[in-house]
C-alpha cells in the first residue's frame, strides 16, 4: 500500500509540473474569469500566440459567485464576464477599471442599437459579449394552445406542469412584466401585488429551477417554462426540435452579458487587448458559433446571416423590433435588492 | 436462506448505488449534450477529453488536493484522536465539540469564514489556502472514525506491553495502531471522499492559481454539464475499479492492504 | 503513557483554535452586527438578524430541516447497519473490495450524481419508463420530498455504514460465541451484546449523517423543485445571491447551536449505553 502510494504521488506531481511548465515562462499572464462552457477555448491558444500574452482561464457559474469572489478580494482577476445588472452593481461600488477605448478599436462593430443601455449609460466600463432575452420554453407536444403571453404561466389547464425560474430577478420579473410595471421597481406596493400572484401562481408550479429548466422540458418533465433565449438556442443547435420558444407580448427583459475589467486587475492593457481581440469580426464569428448565443457584433451578425439564415426567424436568436423595444434590463436594485431576496424565500415556502 | 437473503439485501444496495453511475456512464456516449436527449452512440467525448487543458489541470489539482489533504488530514486526526482519548473528561468534551463544528457547519459557512481568515491574514488565495482548507474539514472526520475504536480498545494490553519493557513508541506502533486500523482507514476514506467531492470551500479559498474539478463542472451548470465530464468519471470510475482489483488480487490477505 | 499522549492533542488544539475557533467568531460577529462586511469599521452592533431568525417562515424552514435530516439519518441507520453487519461477516479475502465499493459512488462528482439522480426520478426518468414497460402505475416521486429523501440517503449511507462496520468488525467472536454459548439465541445475542457493543459507531455514525444532512443544498432544489426549501439552501442563498452575511451567520449560529443540543442529547444516551455495555 505504501508504495503504491508513493508510486501515485509521485506520479501526480510528473503530471503537475508538466502542467505548470507548459503554462510558464517571463511573459506577461492575465486571469480571464468566464461563465462556464462560455467561450470557443481554442481562441484562447490563438491569442496567446499572436499577442506572446498568457492567459488564465478560469470559469463561474453565477454572477453572485463572481460578486462574491471579487469582493472578497485574495486574488486579481483581468477579464470577468458579468451581466448587466451585476455591473451595474459593480459600478456603483467602484469595483470596475474605466475602459480605454484606444485599445479597444473594434469597438466599432458592435451594434448602436445595443450600446448606451441603462446598466452602463455610456459603455464607460463594458462592452456588450452576448445578449438576448427571457421568454417561455414549451414542449410542444405538451403545450397546444398558442404561447403568447405570460398568461399561460397561470393557467390551471397546466397545473403540475409548469416551471419557474429560482432566480429572484426573473421570477419577479415575471410578475412584474405581467402587473405592466418596471422590473426594476422599487415601489413597495408593486411588489406586494407582484409577490401575491406569485403566491397564487405556487400550486400550479412543478418546481423552481436554474438552468435544469432546459432539460426538463425537452425531456417531457414538464410543459412549459421561464427560460433565457440562449436555453432554446442551445436546444436548436442540437437539433431537438419538440420545444418551442415565444417572448410574450407584454415584454420582457433583454439580457447582456459583458466583458469589464475589475479594479484588481494587474495588466490592464494586455486586458483590453483581450477584450479588443474578442471584438475580432472572425474571432467573433467562431465564438458566436460554438457558443450559440447571439452576438452584439454587427460583422458577426452579417455573417451568421450568410451562413445561417434560418436561425434569424427564430425569436429567440433575433427578437424583433416590437420584443425589443417592449424589453427592459435589469439595474442594480442597491439595499433593496433585500425586499426582493424575502419576496422569493417567501413564494418557495408556500 | 439467510445467505440468500444477505446476497439479496447487499444486491439491493449496490442496485441503489451504482444505479446513477450507470445513468452516468450512458450519458457519456451520448451525441446529444442535453441529457434529456439521447442522439445516438458516440465516442468524441472521450477524444475531446485529451485535447481540454482546462480539465486537465482541474483534474491535477483535484488529485493532487486529495492526496495530500487526506495524508495530512488523516496522520494529524489520528494524532489528535490519541490525545483527545486521554483526556480528561471536561477537555474531551470541549474538544470534540469544537472539531464537530465543521462538520455541522454548512459548507458555505465555512468556505466564507476561512476565506475571511485567509484574506485578513494577508495569503493569496491559491492552491495552499485550498489545501488548508480541505484538512480543515477532513481531520474532524478522521477524529470521529477513530475515537470509537479507540474506546474499544482494551486498556490494559497498551499497559501490558510498557510493562514489559516497550517503549511508548513501540507500543503504539506496534499495540495500538494496528488495534485501531481499520478506524485509520476508514477515516482516511472519509478524508479523500470528502476532498475529491467538494466544491463550496474549494470554490472561495481557491484563486486564481488552481481550480479543481469541482469547481469547473459547477461552473458548467449555466450551459448544461458537457458530456466530457461523463467521460471523464466513466475512465476514473473504471480505473478505480481496476486498481482495487488488483490491490485485492495481489494480497492473499487482502485485509492487510485495504483494511 | 496517558499523560504523553493527551500531549498529542494540543497541536491540533492550537489548528483548531486557528482554523475552527476564529473563522466561528468571525461569523459570530457578522451575526450580531449590520453593516459592510469588507469594512470593519462600518459594523455596527445589532440584533436584527436574529430577530429575523425567530420570524414563523424561517422557523418553518428550520423545522423542516431538521425532520428531513432526522429522516435519512433513521433511514441511513436501518438500511446502514445490517449492511455493516453483512460486510463485517464477509469472507476477510474480499471484505476490503465490498467496503471500498460501497464509498466509490461518492467519488464520483456531486452535481453529476444529482443529475443522474434527476434523469432517473423525473417524471419521465428512466425509473418511471421502466414502471411503465413493466405494466406499472408512474411513481411522483420528484419534484418532491421523496426525491429529496433518496438524495439525501444516497450521499450520506456510506458515512453510516463505515462507522458501523469498524466497530462490528472488531467485536471479540469469542463474546458472542459465550453468548450462543450460554444459551442465547440469535436475536437475543444481537440485542443483548452486538447491539450494545457496536454503540460508539452508531453514535460516530448519526454524528457524520446528521450534522451534515441538517444543512445539505442543492439536493432540495434539483430533487425537490426548491418546494421544501432547507435552512441549508437559505444560508447558502445569504451569503451568495442576498449577499446578506449577518443573516447568513445568525441562521447558522442557531442552526449550530441546535445541532450541538441535539448532539449533547446523543452523547448522554450514548454514556447511558456504553455503561450498560459494560455491563454486558
Amino acid at each position: 500500500m505504501r508504495k503504491t502510494l508513493s508510486c501515485i504521488l509521485i506520479l501526480i506531481l510528473v503530471v503537475g509540473m508538466a502542467v505548470s511548465l507548459s503554462g510558464c515562462g517571463q511573459k506577461v499572464v492575465i486571469n480571464v474569469y468566464n461563465w462556464g462552457e462560455f467561450m470557443d477555448e481554442t481562441l484562447i491558444d490563438e491569442f496567446e500566440k499572436q499577442t506572446g500574452i498568457g492567459v488564465n482561464y478560469k470559469t463561474y457559474e453565477t454572477n453572485e459567485t463572481l460578486l462574491a469572489k471579487l469582493e472578497a478580494g485574495g486574488s486579481s482577476y483581468d477579464v470577468v464576464f458579468p451581466s448587466d445588472y451585476a455591473v451595474s452593481e459593480m459600478i456603483k461600488r467602484d469595483m470596475l477599471l474605466p475602459l480605454d477605448y484606444s485599445n479597444i478599436p473594434n469597438i466599432k462593430y458592435i451594434d448602436e442599437r445595443l450600446r448606451g443601455q441603462e446598466y452602463d449609460p455610456e459603455n464607460k466600463y463594458s462592452v456588450p459579449y452576448f445578449w438576448g432575452t427571457v421568454g417561455i420554453l414549451y414542449n410542444k407536444d405538451l403545450v397546444t394552445d398558442p404561447v403568447e403571453s405570460w398568461d399561460i404561466l397561470w393557467n390551471d389547464k397546466y397545473k403540475g406542469q409548469i416551471l419557474m425560474k429560482k432566480d429572484v430577478r426573473d421570477s419577479i420579473g415575471v410578475a412584474l412584466i405581467r402587473l405592466g410595471y418596471s422590473v426594476n421597481t422599487t415601489n413597495d406596493a408593486e411588489l406586494e401585488q407582484a409577490k401575491q400572484l406569485l403566491i397564487q401562481q405556487s400550486p400550479l408550479v412543478n418546481g423552481y429551477y436554474g438552468d435544469e429548466i432546459r432539460d426538463l422540458i425537452a425531456n417531457g418533465d414538464a410543459a412549459l417554462g421561464v427560460t433565457y433565449s440562449g436555453d432554446f438556442m442551445d436546444l436548436y443547435w442540437e437539433g431537438i426540435d419538440n420545444v418551442g420558444y415565444a417572448i410574450p407580448k407584454e415584454g420582457s427583459n433583454i439580457w447582456y452579458d459583458c466583458m469589464v475589467i475589475p479594479k484588481s486587475a494587474k495588466h490592464k492593457k494586455e486586458a483590453e487587448m483581450f477584450i479588443n481581440f474578442m471584438l475580432d469580426p472572425d474571432v467573433g464569428f467562431r465564438n458566436s458559433e460554438e457558443v450559440g448565443y447571439t452576438s452584439p457584433n454587427t460583422e458577426v451578425i452579417k455573417r451568421m446571416q450568410e451562413e445561417y439564415p434560418e436561425v434569424f426567424e427564430l425569436p429567440a436568436y433575433w427578437p424583433d423590433e416590437e420584443a425589443l423595444s417592449k424589453g427592459e434590463v435589469y439595474v442594480d436594485l442597491g439595499d433593496y435588492k433585500a425586499k426582493y431576496n424575502d419576496i422569493l424565500t417567501e413564494v418557495l415556502a408556500q | 436462506m439467510m445467505k440468500v437473503a444477505k446476497k439479496i439485501y447487499m444486491g439491493l444496495l449496490y442496485l441503489f448505488l451504482y444505479a446513477p453511475i450507470i445513468v452516468l456512464i450512458v450519458f457519456s456516449f451520448n451525441e446529444s449534450k442535453s441529457r434529456g436527449h439521447w442522439g445516438g452512440f458516440t465516442l468524441k467525448w472521450y477524444a475531446e477529453l485529451f485535447r481540454d487543458r482546462q480539465i486537465r489541470e482541474a483534474l491535477y489539482y483535484t488529485l493532487l488536493v486529495a492526496v495530500l489533504s487526506t495524508v495530512i488530514s488523516t496522520i494529524v486526526g489520528t494524532l489528535a484522536a490519541l490525545g483527545i482519548h486521554n483526556m480528561s473528561k471536561l477537555g474531551r468534551t470541549v474538544v470534540l465539540n469544537i472539531n464537530n463544528l465543521p462538520v455541522l457547519n454548512p459548507d458555505i459557512v465555512t468556505g466564507v469564514a476561512l476565506m475571511t481568515l485567509f484574506i485578513s491574514m494577508g495569503l493569496e488565495l491559491g492552491l495552499v489556502t485550498m489545501l488548508i482548507a480541505h484538512v480543515v474539514f477532513s481531520i474532524p472526520y478522521v477524529i470521529l472514525s477513530v475515537l470509537p475504536k479507540l474506546r474499544q480498545l482494551n486498556k490494559h494490553t497498551a499497559e501490558a506491553a510498557l510493562d514489559l519493557g516497550a517503549t511508548p513508541s513501540y507500543a503504539l506502533r506496534k499495540v495500538i495502531l494496528p488495534e485501531i486500523m481499520p478506524g485509520i482507514v476508514s477515516g482516511a476514506l472519509m478524508a479523500f471522499t470528502l476532498s475529491i467531492d467538494d466544491f463550496v470551500i474549494s470554490f472561495f479559498t481557491a484563486g486564481t492559481e488552481a481550480t479543481n474539478l469541482s469547481i469547473l463542472i459547477y461552473s458548467m451548470a449555466k450551459r448544461g454539464v458537457k458530456p466530457t465530464i461523463n467521460a471523464l468519471s466513466t475512465l476514473m470510475f473504471i480505473t478505480i475499479v481496476v486498481l482495487m482489483l488488483i490491490i485485492n488480487k495481489k494480497s492473499d490477505k487482502g485485509e492487510n492492504l485495504l483494511l | 503513557m496517558n499523560k504523553k499522549l493527551r500531549l498529542l492533542a494540543y497541536p491540533y488544539s492550537v489548528w483548531m483554535g486557528i482554523f475552527i475557533v476564529i473563522p466561528l467568531f468571525l461569523i459570530l460577529v457578522y451575526s450580531v452586527t449590520t453593516g459592510d462586511i469588507h469594512d470593519a469599521s462600518s459594523l455596527k452592533l445589532s440584533g436584527e438578524s436574529y430577530k429575523k431568525v425567530l420570524e414563523p417562515i424561517y422557523l418553518n424552514i428550520i423545522k423542516d430541516s431538521f425532520v428531513l435530516a432526522a429522516a435519512s439519518t433513521l433511514i441511513c441507520l436501518l438500511l446502514g447497519y445490517p449492511a455493516a453487519m453483512i460486510i463485517s461477516n464477509t469472507n476477510i479475502k474480499y471484505r476490503g473490495l465490498v467496503l471500498v465499493f460501497f464509498i466509490v459512488p461518492i467519488w464520483m462528482n456531486f452535481l453529476l450524481r444529482t443529475y443522474a439522480w434527476m434523469s432517473l426520478l423525473s417524471p419521465n426518468g428512466f425509473l418511471n419508463r421502466f414502471l411503465m414497460w413493466l405494466g406499472l402505475p408512474k411513481l411522483e416521486l420528484m419534484p418532491g420530498q421523496g426525491a429529496v429523501l433518496v438524495g439525501m440517503v444516497y450521499n450520506f449511507l456510506p458515512f453510516m455504514v463505515l462507522p458501523i462496520y469498524t466497530v462490528l468488525s472488531k467485536i471479540d467472536k469469542n463474546v458472542l460465541e459465550a453468548a450462543s454459548d450460554l444459551g442465547g439465541n440469535k436475536i437475543v445475542t444481537f440485542f443483548r451484546v452486538v447491539l450494545p457493543l457496536s454503540v460508539p459507531g452508531v453514535v460516530s455514525g448519526i454524528t457524520m449523517v446528521f450534522m451534515p444532512a441538517v444543512s445539505t443544498f442543492i439536493i432540495s432544489g434539483l430533487l425537490g423543485g426548491s418546494k421544501t426549501p432547507l435552512i441549508g439552501d437559505l444560508i447558502e442563498q445569504q451569503f451568495i445571491s442576498s449577499r446578506n452575511w449577518h443573516f447568513g451567520s445568525a441562521l447558522s449560529i442557531i442552526l449550530m447551536v441546535m445541532i450541538l443540543i441535539s448532539m449533547a442529547i446523543m452523547s448522554r444516551i450514548d454514556q447511558n449505553n456504553a455503561q450498560e455495555g459494560r455491563k454486558v
